[in-house]
């Protein structure tokens, strides 16, 4: 692989699952157009989920999903110590993700409600970074495989790999979409990080937030905007906590 | 003389399924002394955890039980809560949906097709090394699997986890360019079906049958996509809110997946099912693939769900041109039903590409869940796995294969189930 006449080398990876609907994961074998360009920049080397050759001299462990049972802390663990780069990936690992909608209840009664008195282990879903040390975090549910190839790019060639800092607004406005406050909706927009080309407004849903803060919300003024245009409180607060990605704010709020 | 012999295979975390099984097989004096299919994901309590969640929300959230067929699972749950607080979406949002399935159900296949079995008949361990054998056969899997991905994001907005689909209809329409582009891409890629078809036919299916029973949706006048009738290939007909009857769950204690059983001690969904349940329903160019294959109702061999699935594509491509030609012809304006939220509880019943999906939904009067229950195709499969695992490694004693040969069957045998397994446990 060669750039600008420079020769670059593939970055060796393995990717890895924990709590999680794996559909992260599936983003890495997704946008067929560019796989094979996306293939030349990395050397699989541990990935379960297509492939039963398993490798321990990765470099980047890719991390999918929440902790929520102890045998996965010290997979986890193994592998923090055999990664140079760990990099959570998805809004699971990042956040907690939709997982952690299990915490507001107490584990012993999510068991009895579905496994109706069997002893299932389980305990409330934890990020990866409360566990290791995160390298990098790459937010979605599921990750932009666009954004997957840019921060690809950035360490096969050992340049910045930075999120965008401002909210989804942005993207959306590039867009020319109707904002969804003025179809009467509260859009996570103003207060989300960009990054996803603002897919769920342009599909004329709201932004329920996945990808977690931008930097520098203005979070008071985002509560306002939903007061000033009386839209319920409680559908903001179901939409804020939906991936766990404004804990600090909601808590802030009460 | 048979010879005598001990082994014991013990795999754990399969690799090339989604999700974490594993599997044990011990053999003692030539005689299979266990064989189990245990799965060992972490639950994730889903049906607790959607409770309290206003109906707008939820299929949000429930898609977010599987990466793959998160599609599935947001119009199961999309179905349930329509029937139950009487929405009628309209005519158009219901093509638009029937589409999505298609795009998702085509991905999946090719995925699994290409990705996860394929390898196995190759002696490769993975798809990367037949990129460089096969680069043909990988370049026909790729555009199909790619058309899928385009079709969902026509149709949702987006290949995994949809943003368009919502209660009472779809809330943004594909445009009219949207949907020639499709209608092009489909028409181009039919050969690449062909091309995998035909790379597919030289394959040898293991020779392996366990009679056993096979449920589907069935609704008599097109092959089963959303709702429908449940049915068995034993002849048990029930409808959508009954599906309590059909599944029977139970708890094992090596699985945190659950089993089902009906007239029998296990039962299989999937392409196989229902193929063998709506044969008669397929497209002709379907029917024809299938006559290719050797294929015929009502097959017991489930190594031939492969195939099954590969059948299906063919039926989807040419599902799929129609509706795309049919929404080329509607104006696309009338697309959402306003609805007031109300209590009420229904099933939703929908062919996931692995089978038969149940969301079961109650809500109260400000339209909140109450009450939820989600049985998962590859929760069906679990019981079916598990004893056919026992009767492939009893055959393979009695054909004298190694030790080897053995483990190789059965990971191609739980592989052919395509299962879904962090869905199965969700």
């Amino acid at each position: 692989m060669n750039h600008l006449g420079f020769e670059l080398t593939r970055v060796l990876i393995g990717s890895f699952d924990f709590t999680c609907c794996e559909g992260c994961q599936l983003q890495l074998a997704n946008k067929e157009a560019t796989l094979p360009e996306f293939l030349a920049l990395v050397d699989i080397r541990n990935f379960r989920e297509i492939s039963s050759e398993r490798l321990d001299d990765y470099d980047i462990a890719l991390v999918e999903g929440s902790i929520t049972r102890s045998d996965e802390i010290e997979r986890l663990k193994a592998i923090r110590a055999r990664a140079k780069v760990l990099v959570a990936f998805g809004t699971c690992a990042c956040f907690g993700g939709v997982n952690s909608l299990k915490n507001r209840i107490p584990q012993e009664e999510l068991v009895r409600e579905v496994y109706d008195g069997k002893v299932i282990e389980t305990m409330p879903s934890m990020r990866i970074g409360d566990i290791v040390q995160v390298d990098l975090s790459i937010p979605g549910c599921p990750v932009s495989k666009d954004e997957v190839e840019r921060i690809m790019v950035g360490l096969v060639t050992r340049s910045a790999a930075t999120l965008p800092k401002y909210p989804v607004c942005v993207e959306c406005k590039q867009q020319l979409n109707t904002c969804l406050f003025d179809l009467g909706e509260i859009c996570l927009g103003p207060i989300t990080r960009a990054g996803c080309d603002a897919v769920c407004p342009t599909g004329k849903t709201a932004c329920l937030g996945c990808r977690g803060p931008a930097e520098d919300i203005n979070y008071p003024s985002f509560v306002q905007l939903v007061k000033d245009k009386e839209l319920s409180a409680a559908d903001m607060r179901e939409k804020l906590s939906l991936y766990n990605g404004f804990g600090g704010y909601l808590d802030q709020e009460n | 003389m048979t010879r005598k012999i001990d082994f014991d295979i013990d795999l754990h975390h399969l690799a090339r399924v989604e999700g974490h099984g594993n599997i044990h097989i011990s053999v003692r004096d030539g005689r299979l002394a266990e064989a189990t299919w245990a799965v060992v994901e972490t639950p994730r309590f889903f049906e607790a955890i959607v409770k309290g969640m206003s109906a707008e929300r939820v299929p949000f959230l429930t898609s977010r039980i599987c990466g793959i067929c998160s599609i599935s699972h947001f119009l199961t749950s999309i179905r349930a809560l329509e029937r139950a607080m009487e929405i009628e979406p309209p005519e158009d949002a219901r093509l638009i949906r029937l589409l999505a399935m298609h795009g998702e159900t085509l991905q999946s296949h090719a995925l699994h097709l290409f990705f996860l079995a394929a390898p196995d008949f190759l002696d490769a361990p993975s798809v990367l090394p037949i990129m460089q054998s096969h680069p043909d056969i990988v370049r026909a899997g790729l555009l199909l699997k790619e058309l899928g991905n385009e079709i969902s994001i026509t149709t949702t907005g987006r290949a995994t986890h949809p943003v368009s689909l919502v209660l009472g209809g779809i809330s943004k329409a594909p445009s009219k360019e949207q949907l020639l582009r499709l209608q092009s891409m489909i028409a181009e890629r039919l050969p690449a079906l062909e091309e995998a078809s035909e790379f597919f036919g030289t394959l040898s299916m293991p020779d392996f049958v366990r009679e056993t029973e096979f449920i589907s949706l069935r609704n008599g006048s097109t092959y089963p996509s959303i709702g429908g009738q449940l049915v068995s290939t034993d002849g048990v007909v029930r409808e959508e809110d009954e599906y309590l009857q059909m599944t029977n769950e139970y708890l094992v204690e090596f699985s945190t997946s659950k089993f089902t059983k009906l007239s029998r001690q296990s039962s299989a969904a999937g392409a196989l099912a229902r193929f063998n349940n709506n044969f008669d329903l397929l497209h002709p160019r379907a029917k024809a693939a299938a006559a290719a294959f050797g294929l015929e109702p009502a097959c017991h061999n489930p190594f031939m769900n492969n195939i099954a699935q590969l059948v299906e594509c063919h039926h989807i491509m040419e599902d799929a041109a129609m509706l795309v030609d049919r929404l080329l012809d509607a104006d696309l304006r009338d697309i959402r039903t306003p609805y007031k939220p109300k209590a009420g509880k229904a099933t939703g019943a929908v062919e996931a590409p692995r089978g038969i999906l149940y969301h079961h939904l109650e809500t109260d009067e400000a339209g909140k869940v109450v009450k939820a229950d989600c049985i998962i195709p590859t929760t069906q499969n679990n019981a079916n796995i598990h004893h056919d695992l026992h009767a492939l490694v009893e055959q393979a004693l009695q054909e004298g294969r190694t030790e080897q040969e053995a483990e190789k069957l059965c990971v191609m045998l739980v592989r052919s189930y395509d299962p879904c397994i962090s869905c199965s446990v969700h």
